[in-house]
């Protein structure tokens, strides 16, 4: 509610609900857009990266001597030499009890623990100049036994990664909720599978890219970045760096995708800031494709044994998972390798009232690349393996997909509540969003239609998933484990002396659309054309401090701080607008870019006069008036850890059961963000977030050999879905705000990740029902089809 | 490793340049002619991020070598934005939000624009199939789809009026 008791809705000319074109589109259509691996810095230099061609392997020596001579080459660095200005770290956080890594460096120092760590920099005035010379430094190695296979990560004869740790576990939890034994023994059936989520990456179109520039000079470290957290940059540069917080300063320019990828610190990035220190000049680093399929972190990579108890009636009594996960040698800092392992256990089954859940997670050490956080942290898992489990479930008894989901479902009206995981849900809405999703793929046609052309040997299959997803997250996902990382946002704005708003937000941009949303709920906050407000992100030295853009929270975080900033702006120029009128504030009111009379509408003057008066002619006002035309607000959720949303995907597939293929014919998705800032920009989100979602399920894996060689680390191996695989997906909403904010927004990026997976593995199962063929792990491939129909 | 000269037309205009045989297209356009909108995603042929026109074929820049270029029309977005021979795909790119972090984007709409030079009228599965050499990571293709789509079917209305 504002001061005069409307909400936004009420605002007239309101941009909220609107599909506003993005301000930054344009540019970047004309490709005068600028990234990271655009820029350049005089005499800047570029760094390449000696890479450790084994999985683990002690470094015996390192002759640099040939390549520091070669032609161009600015310095020849090995990790020891760095480590003379750059501090290691360990990937931990203290609220995720007992987990542990080793200390990292940013360059390898005494031994290699995954193909692609860095064990030398080469500086060069160009990157080819560098590469030439990278091949002429000589590493002498000593090949150790490499841990690959999770399954025997912890045998006790397989050896230990890092000897000091004691063992290859880097974490474990456990969880039990309710009467397990109890539930699973009164149930009139128990089914049990074992699902597997193959490795993947990211693939930013644009790989990673920083350019760190150190002046000694005035001692001060900026660093261009595309990276979606700024200040958590900030901060683990200068403790790492030995720099004052103040004397670091992180830009962000335009970002070619993100989506998890560029969330986190890498070594080689932290080694091309410590490098810009050490040789006193910029350096540039853009990672090549080869580079980034083993150097980016990876993702998923668990296998998970599930049990769920179901009574004839299709009442679910109890679930039960065990996850084990591969994390890489070392857990990924500051955000921790052990996250998503911990979000499968809090996430899997709570769609569902069934109060019986027991959950172990197990997170092991090997000789791969390291894994971390990427796009719906652990939603695709706990979402898989629930929605496969009922399915499953509904199989065994003979129930319809869709009615053992309504038997269980929580109801749209038992919020407040509390999950079996103790994940606490302010108000959810499954049972609408079901309903309106079944209508939008009109089910029973299709289960019509499938029916009829089974009888002439065409597969069709159909899958249905729904969802919870974390978004707007609180201090509790990382600062209270003792991580650096703002959970908190904030947004500054200022009217300038054209009548314009200028904002900084605290929030990042990576394409999703956080600055349009920032402008429009600041445009209707304050009252002003969309086309008077500019937004500004990704600036350490010149934003207020705050997270970025992660885990869905942009636009319910940052656009709660933009509200408040522009009625706190708008309350602030009525003020002055009120002592040059001779009126009342309260009377008053922006609309359009104008001050108008708030009861009539009447305009009574531009806000470009107020400015004018403001800051041109300032002895015109009133004794006592002093305008303050720039505020700062910020905002945090409080009253939830999280602010949890949901949703329910639907796919539509077709099986050639002689070789296998798959072919996505439709895609249906169905969730609730709560408040729609913008609809066109929610429904790409959930689009873009589906395919993110698709491609693991049919295609992406990282396929490592026993030896941990990556064997299809580049783009013509490593299958990304394209368009011509694609389906059409059509979207639908169902809007509950949250109370917490008075935007009632809650986030969208990763809804469409979280369930795009389990939909199409349910729907492959679907088609080939009538084979009694099943399968449960993905990439779905038509080797995997054939293997489970018995030709292969 | 000796430099050679070269001379091409750049969006219209004559280049002269001396550069190492062995560098590509792409890499001349965006370092020594600070063109940078033409992009590298995978240095490889497989992303279609660096897709320019040269001599009016859509050709993948990180696979072609600049000194192939001697003599040849060499065309990159900036070039077809100033001249405004895209813009109304530009357009509906925007207006359909058929973008997100635009890495790709310049690749897509050079090669978008060369399918309606081709086939006026595309269908879905068309334009699917013709835009499958350029990944984007982050629209799941639906709205590029779209926005050619829309493209497609205002061109040919002009078409048909101007007839």
């Amino acid at each position: 509610m504002t001061e005069t008791g409307l909400t936004f809705l009420d605002r007239p000319n309101s941009y909220i609900g609107r599909a506003v074109p993005r301000p930054n589109l344009e540019r970047l259509t004309q490709g005068r857009g600028q990234y990271v691996s655009d820029m350049v810095l005089p005499r800047m230099g570029h760094v390449t990266f000696v890479r450790s061609p084994y999985a683990h392997a002690r470094i015996l020596g390192i002759d640099t001597g040939a390549a520091k001579s070669h032609k161009g080459v600015l310095a020849v660095v090995t990790g020891a030499e760095l480590a003379l200005v750059c501090t290691p770290w360990i990937g931990v956080l203290t609220h995720l009890k007992g987990l542990k890594s080793a200390p990292q460096h940013p360059i390898a120092i005494k031994k290699a623990c995954w193909q692609g760590e860095a064990v030398a920099a080469i500086v060069a005035r160009t990157r080819a100049e560098a590469e030439d010379a990278a091949e002429l430094v000589h590493v002498e190695y000593e090949e150790l036994p490499v841990v690959t296979d999770m399954e025997t990560a912890l045998d006790p004869a397989t050896p230990v990664i890092h000897p000091e740790l004691g063992d290859n576990l880097a974490w474990e939890r456990l969880h039990v909720a309710g009467d397990v034994n109890a539930a699973f023994a009164e149930a009139d059936h128990i089914i049990e599978a074992t699902f597997g989520f193959g490795r993947h990456t990211g693939v930013t179109l644009e790989p990673r890219a920083c350019l760190a520039d150190y002046n000694p000079g005035d001692g001060r470290l900026t660093v261009y970045q595309g990276t979606q957290a700024p200040h958590m940059i900030q901060n683990v540069l200068a403790k790492h760096l030995d720099l004052p917080e103040h004397n670091v300063r992180v830009v962000c320019k335009d970002v070619g995708g993100s989506f998890g990828i560029k969330v986190h610190v890498y070594a080689d990035e932290v080694a091309s800031a410590a490098l810009s220190k050490l040789l006193r000049r910029p350096v540039k680093y853009v990672a090549d494709r080869i580079e980034s399929f083993v150097t980016d972190i990876h993702a998923r990579d668990h296998r998970v044994r599930g049990r769920i108890g179901v009574m004839n009636d299709g009442q679910i009594t109890a679930f039960e998972i065990d996850d084990l996960t591969g994390i890489g040698p070392y857990s990924m800092y500051p955000r921790t390798s052990a996250i998503e392992a911990n979000q499968v256990v809090n996430f899997t089954g709570g769609q569902y009232t069934c109060p019986n859940y027991r959950a172990r997670a197990r997170v092991v050490f090997q000789n791969k690349n390291v894994t971390c956080q990427y796009r719906a942290v652990g939603h695709p898992i706990a979402c898989s393996v629930t929605e496969g489990l009922i399915d499953l479930a509904a199989r065994r008894i003979g129930m319809d997909p869709v009615e053992i989901r309504r038997r269980n479902i929580i109801g749209d009206d038992a919020y407040p509540c509390v999950s079996s995981a103790g994940m606490r849900f302010e108000k959810l809405s499954h049972e609408a969003a079901m309903a309106k999703l079944l209508e939008m793929m009109d089910y029973e046609t299709l289960r019509a239609e499938q029916a009829a052309l089974r009888a002439r040997g065409i597969y069709r299959g159909i899958g249905l998933a729904s969802f919870i997803e974390v978004t707007n997250p609180s201090a509790a996902f990382y600062g209270v484990g003792g991580a650096r990382i703002s959970s908190q946002d904030g947004v500054t704005v200022k009217l300038d002396a054209g009548g314009a708003l200028i904002c900084h937000s605290s929030v990042t941009e990576q394409g999703q659309g956080a600055e349009a949303v920032t402008a429009q709920v600041l445009a209707t906050a304050f009252g002003i054309p969309i086309e008077r407000v500019r937004v500004t992100t990704g600036d350490t030295d010149n934003t207020p401090y705050g997270g970025g853009t992660w885990a869905s929270r942009a636009a319910g975080i940052g656009g709660e701080a933009a509200w408040q900033a522009g009625k706190a702006l708008r309350q602030n120029v009525l003020a002055v607008a009120g002592a040059i009128l001779q009126a009342q504030p309260a009377n008053l009111d922006i609309c359009a870019g104008a001050v108008v009379d708030a009861a009539t509408g009447r305009e009574r003057m531009p806000l470009e006069e107020v400015a004018r008066i403001t800051y041109f002619r300032p002895d015109t006002l009133p004794p006592g008036i002093q305008a303050e035309f720039v505020v700062t607000r910020h905002y945090v959720p409080k009253q939830y850890p999280f602010a949890f949303t949901n949703g329910i995907q639907a796919s539509l597939v077709e099986i050639d059961v002689e070789t296998g293929f798959i072919r996505l014919l439709r895609h249906w998705a169905v969730e609730d963000c709560g408040t729609i800032i913008n609809p066109q920009l929610v429904d790409e989100q959930v689009r873009g977030g589906i395919v993110q979602g698709l491609g693991p399920a049919l295609f992406e894996h990282c396929i490592y050999d026993a030896q941990g060689q990556l064997l299809n680390g580049n783009m013509a191996d490593y299958l990304v879905p394209m368009s011509a695989e694609m389906p059409d997906i059509e979207v639908g909403h169902v809007s509950t705000p949250t109370a917490e904010s008075e935007l009632g927004a809650k986030g969208a990026g990763e809804a469409g990740t979280a369930g795009a997976a389990a939909a199409v593995m349910n729907a492959v199962n679907d088609a080939l029902a009538p084979f009694g063929a099943v399968i449960t792990s993905i990439p779905i491939t038509p080797k995997s089809v054939l293997a489970a129909l018995g030709h292969i | 490793m000796s430099e050679r000269e070269l001379s091409f037309m750049l969006n219209g205009e004559a280049v002269m340049l001396r550069v190492a045989p062995r560098r590509h297209l792409a890499d001349v356009l965006r370092e020594d002619l600070g063109l940078t909108g033409t992009h590298l995603g995978c240095e490889q042929g497989v992303c279609g991020a660096c897709t320019v026109r040269v001599d009016g074929e859509i050709v993948r820049s990180c696979l072609m070598l600049a000194v192939q270029c001697e003599g040849s029309h060499v065309e990159t977005i900036e070039g077809l934005s100033d001249s405004g021979e895209v813009a109304d795909l530009q357009n509906a790119f925007r207006v359909r939000n058929a973008l997100q972090c635009g890495f790709c984007t310049p690749g897509m709409i050079i090669t978008a624009d060369d399918l309606l030079r081709r086939q006026p009228s595309p269908s879905r599965d068309g334009i699917r199939e013709h835009m499958a050499g350029n990944y984007c990571r982050c629209t799941g293709y639906h709205a590029i789809v779209d926005a050619i789509e829309a493209t497609a079917e205002k061109r040919h209305r002009k078409g048909a009026v101007s007839d």
